[in-house]
């Protein structure tokens, strides 16, 4: 029995260390990226580095704004959450409510193989076909560009919100929908009138998963987008994101440089943790 | 057989052990280097493969050229490295240039591109926005697209270096590597871009500069222009110490080009 006892604790004591571990690691990642962050923002000043409008690193007279990768980020955010999410949102209602059993382990099993795909072949892809169809398609010069990266973030993100709007919807008690057509509704409305609404915070807390993933996407992103600090006038102009700026200029950078590099992965922490918070208050939501 | 894999095991170590102290005992010392931020990834190749056949230990301390070739005035290293020939007053302040490498650079262009050759002047304009149509220079009506590598990046640095269009090139798109400048060339009719002459490949059109082809030959004895030498830098007056000179010896030999030319550059010697 004592023997019992003490194996009882010791798994006890090695479970709670491995958990440790991954909350040691958070902690350890915050507080680096806040101690290597901080001191660039301050030399730099805190509006001229987030609201200044140019970033020339290595220029003989350096400048450090990120408002065009802040807005790069959010408008490329916007966009695919803008394309993906009616694509997404109408997949997972056919799946859930209206597919037929075979076609839907089909399709579901087709979806989960699009969340596997490694983000370097979506940019592979999207360099070789995209890039060079949009420049064809729009007549411009060259196709890398905020729409490229627009459209491959779009596609990154389609797993992700028709996963977790199928379970939403899946979730609705069947009484509802029951009650609804008993009452003479058609089976579309009663879709868009009784599930979609029934299952609207789970259906929320999907898009806010897509934008976490778009937002948080460098290696596609970096192949299709053109990588240049101009300001995001126009989609079909060559833009540098926040994940992209820090991986684009890491490997040669030194300084002031690296540090501002830091404080850019600080923003871009922020934002996610931002997103994380949403994200967890809809999820909270649904399941009172 | 366990035996017979013990003793085998226990000889490697034995021997190892060996090589070990000879090596502590026969040099002692180190190297120091210091400079051209450009010379990274050749310095870094020759002084790992040095470290290792020798066991003197290697330092390179990536400051830039000029920094460089002052720490090796002021003693403070004993081989400086620069990315630029020294300049006549460096050499009469006692300094000794040994060129180590040339960085050739191609101005590579789509293969459906009609334009052959250009100049240093005709790339250095197209670069900083003033010719911005392939018919101004005899070639289709389009627009030139600009392809570049990211800031920072030892090729960007010396293309922008030779061209003297630093700070001033309209790029657009800016990428982390030759791999992708040279893909993405070879996608767009319009594009223009530039890559070390070792990487580049039969999709793309490496153009002439001012008639002369980016050949290996043709860099080594200057008449292709876009190209720097990779230097190094001693004092004239003072004496190598005995693991400095131990590794000057070392690159300069013939047996170190294979290490050289993997770096991508052209060996010197």
């Amino acid at each position: 029995m004592k023997k019992n006892q003490f194996i009882e604790k010791l798994i006890h004591g090695i479970f709670l260390l491995l958990g440790l571990i991954t909350v040691g690691c958070v902690l350890l990642i915050t507080v680096y990226l806040v101690i290597s962050g901080i001191p660039a923002i301050k030399e730099i000043g805190f509006v001229d580095f987030l609201f200044g409008k140019e970033w020339a690193s290595t220029a003989s007279e350096p400048k450090y704004g990120i408002l065009p990768f802040i807005l790069t980020s959010i408008y490329g955010t916007a966009g695919a959450i803008i394309i993906g999410v009616p694509v997404g949102f109408m997949t997972a209602v056919y799946l859930s409510k209206m597919a037929s059993p075979k076609v839907k382990s089909v399709m579901q099993a087709a979806v989960s193989l699009l969340a596997g795909i490694p983000s370097v072949v979506y940019g592979l892809v999207g360099m070789l076909v995209l890039v060079p169809g949009i420049r064809k398609v729009f007549n411009v010069p060259d196709g890398a560009s905020l729409l490229a990266a627009i459209i491959v973030l779009a596609i990154m993100i389609l797993p992700s919100i028709i996963k977790m709007s199928i379970t939403a919807l899946d979730a609705v008690p069947k009484e509802y929908e029951d009650a609804s057509l008993a009452l003479g509704a058609t089976p579309i409305e009663t879709y868009f009138k009784v599930s979609v609404p029934a299952a609207k915070s789970g259906i929320a807390a999907a898009v806010v998963l897509g934008v976490g993933r778009a937002i948080g996407e460098a290696m596609a992103v970096m192949m299709v987008a053109g990588n240049v600090p101009n300001m995001p006038d126009s989609l079909f102009q060559s833009v540098r994101f926040l994940t992209t700026a820090v991986s684009s200029e890491m490997s040669y950078s030194s300084g002031l440089q690296r540090q501002a590099l830091f404080s850019i992965a600080l923003v871009l922490f922020l934002f996610i943790m931002l997103i994380n918070v949403t994200l967890n208050f809809f999820l909270k939501r649904e399941k009172e | 057989m366990k035996k017979i894999i013990s003793m085998m095991v226990a000889t490697v170590l034995a021997l190892a052990m060996m090589t070990g102290c000879s090596n502590n005992n026969t040099t002692t010392g180190s190297v120091s280097t210091d400079g051209s931020t450009s010379m990274e990834k050749v310095i870094g190749a020759l002084g790992e493969s040095f470290q290792n056949d020798t066991g003197i230990t290697f330092t390179y301390n990536p400051t830039g050229s000029g920094s460089g070739i002052k720490a090796v005035q002021e003693g403070r290293c004993d081989i400086g490295l620069s990315s630029r020939a020294l300049k006549d007053a460096e050499k009469e302040a006692g300094l000794t240039a040994t060129v180590l490498a040339f960085d050739g650079i191609a101005i590579i262009v789509n293969p459906e591109n009609p334009v052959n050759d250009m100049s240093v002047e005709t790339i250095a304009k197209i670069y900083n926005g003033e010719i911005t149509n392939w018919s101004e220079i005899g070639g289709n009506d389009a627009e030139i697209v600009l392809i570049g590598r990211e800031a920072g990046s030892g090729t960007r640095d010396g293309f922008e270096a030779i061209t003297k269009t630093e700070d001033a090139c309209k790029y657009r798109q800016e990428l982390t590597s030759t791999g992708d400048v040279i893909t993405t060339v070879a996608q767009n009719p319009g594009a223009i871009g530039y890559a070390s002459v070792a990487s580049v490949k039969s999709t793309v059109k490496a153009v002439t500069v001012d008639g002369v082809e980016a050949t290996e030959a043709n860099i080594k004895d200057g008449s292709y222009v876009v190209q720097r030498p990779f230097v190094l830098v001693t004092k004239a007056d003072t004496a190598l110490s005995e693991s400095a000179q131990n590794f000057f010896d070392y690159i300069t030999s013939a047996d170190a080009n294979a290490i050289i030319s993997a770096a991508g550059v052209v060996p010197a010697n």
